[in-house]
């Protein structure tokens, strides 16, 4: 917790001579890079974890690559010392500590005391007064959840959705505007009811929520917890659609399961460790959609319309060009202030997705 | 058990017995105090070898990689410690109570209260200095922590509320009020995806100790420990709690203060468990969010019951519990085993350490008596 | 199609959830009633409870039979159960630290065992649908009541009447009260509290049984959220009498639904004091119906907890 003020300069100072790609790469380069996964939770949660576990699994076929994975590890200095073990024990080059949480000031604080070792970290927003050798990474999946609330809208009789959310930060409440904004494209009555958890990963309260959602009379189902498995499943239970996030679920409710917005670390992660086995520093910040491969779709059940699929592959195509702007002015929030005036619009990589507070027109619930 | 060997011992022993007899009656005792649960780690481990054996993966790479992991090295050690730290306030917060008889497990509340508080009182103070602005947040945090986990003892002394039930419920309670106020009414707007407090600034936190790299709350804990040892074992207080622990009638008839005792030792109880939370926030996380209950408290209590409430106990404890989690990862890593494999082990090693409570006086080696007749035969 | 309901969402809500998420709270509670009626505490029943949750899903997964599932968790529970009562019959061994011990052991072992089948999907327990006269969706949803829930009505009030009425019954309080008595009649404490400790496992398991295959009906590390150590707390609350023990557990789980109802209704601020309402609301119950003077009426009289 020191300050290192003149390290840091120095090290700025270093970095913009150099050029991010100059930095003084691995000296190990003759030897495979071992690679660190640090998962919040079990890795085979059908939710958040996995979808960064599947993509650590395919790194194990690399050639020159070890893969180290730890899962559970909690938002305390607890990850901080998981980190310092791989890298002490195993030798880890390359560390994607994979949860929210840890970023500040875990990630810094590990960062700073192993600058030969690489962070990058996933969701967190990295800027340059952080060490060059951490990073953030993530995806704008609501381009995803936008896709899920067209196939929504087409689908929906009562023109009413429900999503089951953990927490009101600016990672859920993206996906939350933007699927009632993909529904509301199609039927703009439509309206989306949000029911926050408070937490992460509760398996009861996520059932209750969606029991209270389809009491409401939501006929689609999408939720953002950590395992959508619970959500997925009871909505199914009780007839209604899902729409499915983080990974694919349609085995859970295979006729119930509309689509579902995907992760794809892979290829991000395959970018990474190439960049350190090359000896290049990899990116520090890094973000993208569906154009950049971060996001993909889960194909599409059998109860959806051939109208709703046609409308969303167009939607996607446009999206695969890059660009494509959800938040788009004029744009009000559900207690009518605009929040984003005439003629602005947000394309994926935009900031300021990284900061919304607001849920836009037509969600009924409070952030 | 003391004053029964006593008497036994003048009754075959009329004359004093010699200085050597002393000495290895006492020796004897230590022993059997330290060999029973020793025996009974290696009987848990036996065990648990079994079940690695039967799922085909090695004992002796497990038990490697736990010495490596937890204990082998500066950095493992290190490692132990920084999870042994909030482990030794959250044992005192139900030690304490133990000592009136009270099981108290709501100590995770208390926990998060403390990191709230301390992480409240400092943004209004950032002008003072740093010494000031720490010295209020443990205040505070001990404040909070004292008062709610208090209030668990004034319910049982004023109301006859099981102090077991309500200190749960208290704990859930506060644990949904921090949560509510953290992402409420005092959210640092900047905070985005983790929702959390103003920042109590960076002058304000805590650095490491010195030549440990583990932060002041290991050696605050430790004393702590030993402080709450003398109030139990050597003041006239800890004394009539433990009269009041084992027999509330005895102890109103000799007029102590039955009801004040309970309230004042939850309320210390609370205090410390509220510490762990002040370190938190004060060395570790620098503001309040709610990975404040991590589960420490929870984690406590097995300190606690393992630590036979005694709290100079309670470091060997928490340090042990401590090098086995820092273990846990390099078990996940090395033999692909899931995070719950050192659960399993935990659950096992305290199970048999229990049943070796029944063999203490079973064993005839240990017994000091059969030193001192051995003695005097020979004499 | 469902029609919306506007505040009526709420009560019903209530209900509904106070049927769905009652019944672990009420098989852990009433098994703790047993054993403690005996004279023992069993505080691992958390880690019982979620054994249980994991053996039923996965004997549901391999054998396709729901019902294999929860007689496997019962059978589990009855393990540690027996473990339980076998290692405080020892002399000088504290029961409340032998809970914490097995709740540990439990857990880690469900975890450990139980990572294969957090993929796989078990086929659920069956609920009748005592909704059917109503054309509303979801007053059909909040009366579709599971097997299990009846049969731990009927338990509760069957076991409250065995206690008054049934010589087993009579020798459990007995050994609960006073062990010198009972020894003094001539009964084996030892194995009377084994068998009531066992039968608080049984309940315990198939408690986690219906968390795993009914509500919410899945497998994986989160399922409980301490319900079990909740269920434990609630027996003292009831007073050791298994008719309160439902009462109390429908509170809970009726009180537990409150969070999500409200929100839905548009009731959205405030969402944590929402949900600490069940604990909220048994606290101060709690404290309404305690006095210090008869301190807790109808405490066993061998219970460590009650001194």
């Amino acid at each position: 917790m020191t300050k290192t003020d003149l390290t840091r300069r120095h090290l700025l100072g270093g970095a913009a001579a150099l050029g991010l790609a100059g930095l003084p790469g691995r000296v190990r380069a003759a030897g495979p890079l071992t690679v660190g996964f640090v998962y919040v939770g079990p890795k085979d949660d059908y939710g958040y974890n996995q979808a960064h576990a599947v993509a650590a699994k395919a790194l194990k076929g690399l050639a020159g690559v070890e893969v180290v994975e730890e899962e559970r590890v909690p938002e305390t200095n607890a990850v901080e010392k998981t980190m310092e073990s791989m890298i002490n024990l195993d030798g880890a080059g390359l560390l994607f500590p994979t949860s929210f949480g840890y970023f500040n000031p875990f990630v810094i604080a590990a960062a700073k005391k192993y600058p030969k070792v690489q962070f990058r970290h996933c969701g967190g927003l990295w800027t340059e007064k952080d060490p060059k050798n951490a990073g953030s990474y993530f995806g704008y999946i609501a381009q995803g959840q936008y896709l899920n609330g067209i196939v929504a809208g087409h689908t929906t009789k009562s023109k009413k959705i429900g999503f089951v959310a953990a927490k009101p930060i600016p990672q859920v409440l993206n996906n939350v505007n933007a699927f009632l904004l993909g529904a509301q494209s199609v039927d703009p009555a439509i309206t989306c009811q949000v029911i926050f958890t408070g937490e992460w990963s509760l398996a009861v309260k996520e059932a209750e929520a969606t029991n209270a959602l389809i009491d409401g009379g939501a006929d689609v189902i999408t939720c953002h917890v950590d395992s959508p498995k619970v959500t997925v499943e009871t909505a199914a239970r009780r007839g209604a659609f899902v729409c499915g996030y983080h990974v694919d679920q349609s085995p859970l409710a295979p006729q119930k399961y509309l689509t579902g917005a995907e992760w794809d670390w892979l290829p991000i992660y395959k970018g990474f460790v190439a960049d350190v086995q090359a000896g290049r520093s990899p990116p520090n910040f890094l973000r993208g959609g569906l154009a950049d491969g971060f996001v993909k779709m889960s194909a599409y059940g059998p109860a959806v319309s051939d109208g709703a699929r046609r409308n969303a592959d167009a939607v996607k195509a446009e999206m695969m060009k890059g660009g494509y702007e959800i938040i788009k002015g004029p744009l009000k929030d559900n207690a009518g202030k605009e929040v984003i005036a005439a003629g602005k619009g947000l394309p994926e990589k935009a900031l300021e997705l990284e900061s919304t507070n607001y849920l836009v027109a037509g969600v009924r619930g409070a952030v | 058990m003391v004053a029964d060997t006593a008497a036994s011992r003048i009754a075959v022993v009329p004359r004093r017995p010699s200085a050597a007899v002393q000495v290895m009656a006492w020796l004897a005792r230590r022993t059997e105090a330290v060999a029973i649960p020793l025996g009974a780690v290696l009987v848990g481990l036996a065990l648990f070898s079994l079940f690695l054996l039967a799922l085909g993966k090695s004992p002796a790479a497990l038990v490697d990689l736990v010495w490596r992991g937890g204990f082998s090295s500066a950095f493992a050690l290190q490692n132990s410690l920084q999870r042994a730290a909030p482990l030794l306030f959250a044992a005192l917060c139900v030690a304490l109570p133990a000592r009136l008889g009270l099981v108290v497990i709501g100590g995770e509340g208390a926990i998060m209260l403390g990191g709230l508080a301390a992480a409240v009182v400092a943004p209004p103070l950032s002008a003072a200095p740093a010494p000031l602005v720490v010295g209020a947040m443990a205040l505070a945090a001990l404040l909070a922590g004292a008062v709610w986990i208090g209030a668990v003892g004034a319910l049982k002394a004023y109301r006859g509320v099981d102090a077991t039930i309500a200190s749960l419920l208290m704990s859930y309670i506060a644990i949904a009020i921090a949560n509510h106020l953290i992402e409420g009414p005092l959210r640092d707007p900047t905070s985005l995806n983790k929702p959390s407090t103003l920042p109590v600034g960076d002058a304000n936190m805590l650095g490491p100790m010195p030549g440990l790299g583990v932060h002041w709350g290991l050696g605050a804990g430790v004393l702590a420990c030993c402080l709450a040892w003398l109030l139990m074992e050597r003041t006239t207080l800890g004394f009539s709690a433990r009269i009041a622990g084992g027999n509330v009638r005895a102890a109103q008839i000799q007029g102590l203060p039955v009801r004040r005792l309970i309230v004042g030792f939850t309320a210390l109880g609370g205090a410390c468990a509220a510490l762990a939370g002040f370190f938190e926030v004060a060395a570790v996380q620098g503001n309040a969010n709610a990975t404040l209950a991590a589960g420490y408290g929870f984690t406590g209590i097995l300190v606690a019951f393992l630590a036979r409430h005694n709290p100079l106990a309670i470091p060997p404890v928490a340090l042990a519990l401590g090098g086995l989690e820092a273990s846990s990862g390099l078990i996940q890593r090395r033999m692909q085993l899931p995070d719950a494999t050192i659960l399993v082990l935990e659950g096992l090693l305290f199970l048999c350490l229990l049943v070796g409570e029944t063999a203490y006086g079973r064993f005839k080696i240990f017994s000091p008596h059969l030193w001192a007749s051995k003695k005097e035969a020979a004499a | 199609m469902s029609q919306d309901l506007g505040l009526w969402t709420v009560p019903l809500a209530v209900i509904g959830g106070a049927i769905r998420v009652s019944t672990p709270f009420l098989f852990v509670s009433l098994g703790e009633t047993i054993t403690e009626r005996a004279g023992r505490i069993n505080l691992g029943l958390e880690g019982t409870l979620v054994f249980g949750a994991m053996a039923a899903y996965a004997t549901a997964v391999v054998t396709g039979s729901p019902w294999a599932g929860v007689a496997a968790a019962g059978a589990a529970g009855a393990g540690f159960g027996l473990l339980h009562g076998l290692i405080c019959s020892l002399p000088r061994v504290n029961d409340v630290a032998v809970g914490i011990a097995l709740m540990l052991f439990g857990i880690g072992l469900a975890f450990f065992l139980g990572k294969p089948f957090i993929q796989p999907s078990a086929p659920p327990l069956p609920a009748i649908p005592f909704g059917f006269w109503s054309d509303l969706p979801q007053v059909q949803a909040a009366l579709r009541v599971n097997v299990l829930f009846l049969v731990g009505a009927a338990l509760s009030v069957a076991l409250w009447w065995a206690f008054r009425h049934t010589k087993a019954g009579l020798v459990v309080r007995v050994v609960g009260d006073s062990a010198e008595a009972a020894r003094a009649m001539g009964y084996s404490v030892t194995r009377v509290r084994v068998l009531a400790t066992m039968a608080g496992g049984v309940l315990a398991g198939i408690g986690g049984a219906y968390l795993s295959l009914y509500y919410p009906g899945s497998w994986n590390e989160g399922i409980s959220s301490g319900q079990g150590l909740m269920a434990v707390a609630l027996v003292i609350f009831a007073r050791w009498n298994p008719l309160a023990c439902f009462g109390a557990a429908l509170l809970f789980g009726g009180a537990g639904a409150l969070g999500p109802a409200l929100q839905s209704v548009g009731v959205s601020s405030g969402y944590y004091l929402f949900y600490a309402a069940p604990y909220v609301l048994t606290l101060g119950l709690l404290v309404a119906t305690s006095s210090p003077d008869r301190a807790l009426a109808g405490a066993p009289g061998e219970l460590g907890l009650s001194r």
